[in-house]
């Protein structure tokens, strides 16, 4: 303009780069932004932990592969889990709490957006720095539980440098003590303190995370969603995120003490020294369990969210599904040493464990007769979310049963740290949080892009993932029932182990396809124009009450809300919730 | 709609096959299978899983999934299909399904620690207490186990001989990482811990030979640490014992294994390596060879052992079981000579010669 000067011509002439398409994304604080770069990483990462299950199903198919050597496998199966579970599961997780929270409780962001940015930048950088840990061939190698002492190492310098005599008295002790246990230097590499340290970077994104969920929670709901009018995913994010703050400690705990056991020459874990291996387990595990219970809360929120839409119905006991989720927070805090049935525990003890892990049973049989219950004298549409959320139901009641099946103490000891453990742990990870993020997508896809993933495409998927993991999960369950252990990167071949291994190796081909179609069908569907109404769905909650996808500012107007389902009651004024329901 | 009995096809099919492999690899007998059970602890463990496990979730899932693929079958939207529910939830019906399981888990739990409490005490098959009468120190190495018989004064590695009908106490040691103790067919797996003496028995009814197998991953060759329980009659045990207390002696010029005993006392071997007799006593890390040929396997059943499996074991050790302590002797791994065609057959031929 004629009356500019020069300074704000060049203002205008170049933009900031925060408003190119590349700079936006990276400096946005925007919590619908900060979502959709929280799933793309989780699904970058899924595809490489993808990678590694392949690589381990390659080496397994037949009795003494020779793909892998044994220091490569048990890198690629450390990395593997780790990888489903900190950089899968939970990135992606959050990235929906991130995503959806906000909007289904009608704010406008999340309370601290700039910490938010801040816990994905983390998790993106602590993932980048443990993959790059393959760069020199280090990649963590002692299993996502990294027990030690097979993590140990005395440092050098202080076993042998100080030369002092207080310190050869103290060797000489240690010598004799030696005899009764174990030290030295088992894990001499940097693949440990790669693994401390991503773990403990993806941990505090985490922790900042959980807290923003907290306090947008409790502190920015529209005006009339009391807690007990909350959507059910907004609930579980809640109690993952309690979870995670007070589980999270544990972990940090147990970790740092490791790396000062290799670096400053402590003994927390070495028994040779007065130490002991089991603190580690004890102080891993209570981190631990409650993880297990981090993975697969939100997917229950999101279950509890796609079943009533998809069946026309409110979900159904809204009071036992929430509590249910609260009650199964609280217990397990007391379930750790379920992993610990063979280290020796005193039988007592092992009783007590086996009575909470059977507490802890009873809240989730609730949740999945509520579910079921939910579509009874519904009318079910059955779409591409719908089929994954009936399909999480029946794959995470096996996933339940052999669950608990592992808490009956003696078959426990036959069975634990064999595939069939294995088995459990992808039903319940893969057939119950893999399958819900796959719904979530497919459900909330056009309220985040505003197009919709083609739905032929969609169920070839559903039907490839749900055909396919059972071909490739449930043979473990035998395997391990006929003396298969984990871990082992190859097996004899007269043990009767080589037909349900191949069998296994080809249901991941299955998988694999499911997830080319997946591909397909994203970068198929995200080159089409936006076209989404606000509510494709008809569905219930607040999220699907502005456009598709939703302005920077998520709604026009703060709505008021009057009863659980909001948006039902604004499309069915005269049967609206609030005229009949007491709450 | 379509979707609906194909599912239900599918479930159908699914249970089927679940049967039938379920109860296809009860009958694998491959000598690591606690449904093949050769003593009392595997027999009630065995039967826990059958009943307690197996026919519980059965019943269970069969009634979750008919449950719902009736739902879905019923309530599938089509034309003329009827308006949904607006039922938000049924208190009464809550309590049923949350006592319901509750009950069901506790009577789980009630048999569940029951037999913990019965397995605790060593009984034969009959259900009767019995007392212990061998005690074996079982001790994981990376990656073999060595087993020490304290009152017999016996060290050996790989193969584990215990009398049918007798309890055994097993003392479980690591003086390294954490294994695990594990034979299925007999009992269930106990952690080997350092600077913890953890403890367990075991029986065995049948004679036979079981597999075992370290079940807490502990390194690269985790997969490699395997050992045999061979169970013989209280006589059979008795001359092993006998057999495995005699001492080696040093051979004299002249001797048909004159040679290859030279050559394991100079080419390194008694480094890690003793031989009772032969050799300075005193703790080496490798197994304690006195008995060697009596064995069947080598390095954690890595091969079996023959004449030919052993100088491929000695010559390439690093390809056989990459990262193990014991090096190839190729010459590949200096200081370790390189062992010519002769002198590892006359090694061969005195090791297999020590029964």
């Amino acid at each position: 303009m004629a009356v500019g000067t020069i300074a704000t011509r060049g203002r205008a002439a170049r933009k900031r780069w925060s408003q190119t398409p590349l700079g936006s994304w990276i400096t946005t604080t925007d919590h619908k932004k900060i979502g959709i770069l929280y799933i793309y990483t989780g699904i970058i990462f899924f595809f490489l932990g993808g990678i590694e299950a392949a690589l381990i199903r390659w080496q397994l198919s037949t009795p003494d592969g020779k793909l892998l050597r044994p220091d490569v496998y048990d890198q690629i199966f450390t990395m593997h889990g780790t990888t489903m579970i900190f950089l899968f599961v939970m990135p992606t997780m959050a990235g929906f709490g991130n995503y959806l929270v906000p909007l289904m409780i009608g704010a406008r962001d999340m309370a601290f957006p700039r910490l938010n940015a801040l816990g994905y930048w983390l998790l993106f950088f602590g993932g980048i720095f443990l993959y790059s840990s393959f760069i020199s061939g280090s990649a963590p190698n002692a299993g996502w539980f990294s027990y030690a002492p097979l993590t140990e190492c005395t440092p050098a310098a202080l076993s042998q440098g100080l030369g002092s005599l207080t310190f050869q008295q103290q060797a000489a002790a240690a010598a004799q003590a030696a005899a009764q246990g174990g030290q030295g230097c088992f894990a001499p590499g940097q693949n440990a303190d790669f693994w401390i340290i991503g773990i403990n970077l993806l941990g505090i994104a985490s922790l900042l995370g959980a807290l923003n969920f907290i306090v947008t929670i409790l502190r920015l709901r529209a005006p009339g969603m009391t807690i007990n009018r909350m959507p059910l995913f907004v609930w579980m994010t809640m109690v993952t995120s309690f979870l995670l703050v007070f589980a999270l400690p544990s972990l940090t705990v147990a970790s740092a003490l490791l790396l000062f056991d290799r670096h400053l020459g402590t003994h927390f874990y070495q028994a040779g020294f007065g130490g002991d291996p089991l603190l580690w387990q004890h102080l891993f595990w209570s981190f631990g369990h409650p993880e297990v219970y981090i993975l697969i809360l939100p997917a229950f929120g999101m279950i509890s969210e796609i079943l009533p839409v998809f069946s026309g119905k409110p979900i159904f006991g809204y009071t036992f599904v929430a509590w249910s989720g609260v009650a199964i927070g609280f217990l397990s805090f007391t379930v750790w040493a379920h992993h610990m049935f063979a280290v020796g525990l005193p039988t007592v003890a092992q009783a007590f464990f086996a009575s909470s892990t059977t507490l802890i049973a009873i809240p989730t049989a609730v949740k999945i007769f509520n579910w079921v219950a939910t579509t009874w004298h519904g009318r079910l549409r059955f779409h591409t979310p719908m089929l994954f959320a009936t399909g999480f139901i029946a794959m995470f009641l096996i996933g339940g049963l052999n669950g608990a099946a592992l808490g009956v103490v003696p078959f426990d000891y036959q069975i634990t740290d064999t595939y069939f453990v294995v088995a459990h742990i992808h039903y319940v990870l893969f057939g119950g949080a893999a399958m819900a993020i796959f719904g979530g997508i497919f459900y909330w896809f056009p309220k985040m892009s505003g197009r919709r993933l083609n739905e032929s495409l969609g169920k070839i998927q559903f039907w490839l993932m749900l055909i396919g993991m059972n071909i490739a999960f449930f043979p473990m369950h035998i395997l391990g029932l006929i003396g298969m252990p984990r871990r082992q990167y190859t097996y004899p071949p007269n043990l009767g182990w080589d037909g349900l291994n191949l069998l296994s190796s080809i249901g991941v081909l299955f998988l694999i396809a499911a997830f080319l179609v997946f591909l397909f069908n994203f970068v198929n569907t995200i080159r089409k124009p936006a076209d989404q109404p606000a509510d494709p769905w008809d569905a219930f909650t607040l999220e699907w009450a502005t456009s598709s996808p939703p302005p920077t500012e998520n709604f026009e107007t703060i709505p008021v809300v009057r009863s659980r389902r909001p948006l039902w009651d604004q499309k069915h004024p005269d049967k609206a919730d609030w005229r009949t329901a007491a709450h | 709609m379509r979707l609906g009995s194909k599912t239900r096809r599918w479930a159908g099919f699914g249970l089927l096959a679940l049967i039938a492999t379920v109860g296809l690899s009860a009958c694998a007998d491959n000598g690591a299978n606690f449904l093949q059970p050769a003593g009392p602890i595997a027999d009630t463990e065995s039967g826990i899983f059958w009943w307690l496990v197996l026919g519980v979730s059965t019943v269970v899932f069969v009634i979750v999934t008919t449950w719902l693929l009736i739902s879905i079958v019923r309530f599938r939207d089509r034309p003329g299909a009827p308006e949904a529910h607006q039922t938000p939830g049924n208190n009464k019906v809550e309590l049923a399904w949350t006592i319901a399981p509750a009950i069901l888990l506790f009577i789980v739990l009630g048999f569940t620690i029951s037999t913990m409490f019965k397995l605790d005490t060593p009984h034969n098959s009959q259900g009767q207490q019995v007392p212990i009468t061998l005690h074996v120190t079982a001790i994981g190495h990376q990656w073999w186990w060595e087993f020490v018989y304290p009152d017999q004064k016996i060290v050996t590695a790989d193969e584990m001989y215990i009398p049918t009908g007798q309890a055994v106490e097993v003392t479980l040691l690591s003086d390294n990482v954490i294994h695990s103790f594990w034979v299925p067919a007999i009992a269930g797996k106990v952690d080997v811990i350092p600077g913890h003496q953890n403890q367990m028995w075991m029986l065995a009814d049948k004679a036979g030979q079981y597999r075992g197998e370290c079940t807490e991953y502990c390194g690269n060759q985790h997969a490699h640490m395997d050992f045999a329980v061979v169970a013989v009659s209280s006589d059979a045990f008795n001359t092993w014992v006998t057999g495995q207390q005699a001492q080696s002696t040093k051979l004299v010029e002249g001797d048909p294994n004159y040679q290859g005993q030279q050559v394991f006392l100079t080419s390194g071997c008694v480094g890690c390596h003793n031989i009772n007799g032969t050799t300075a006593p005193g703790n080496k890390i490798g197994p304690n060879l006195t008995h060697f040929g009596s064995r069947q396997w080598i390095a954690g059943e890595v091969l079996s052992n023959t004449p030919a499996n052993l100088a491929d074991w000695i010559l390439h050790a690093q390809d056989v079981k990459p990262d193990v302590d014991m090096p190839s002797f190729d010459g590949t791994m200096p200081p370790n000579p390189a062992l010519s065609p002769t002198q590892i057959t006359e090694l061969v031929a005195y090791l297999e010669s020590l029964k």
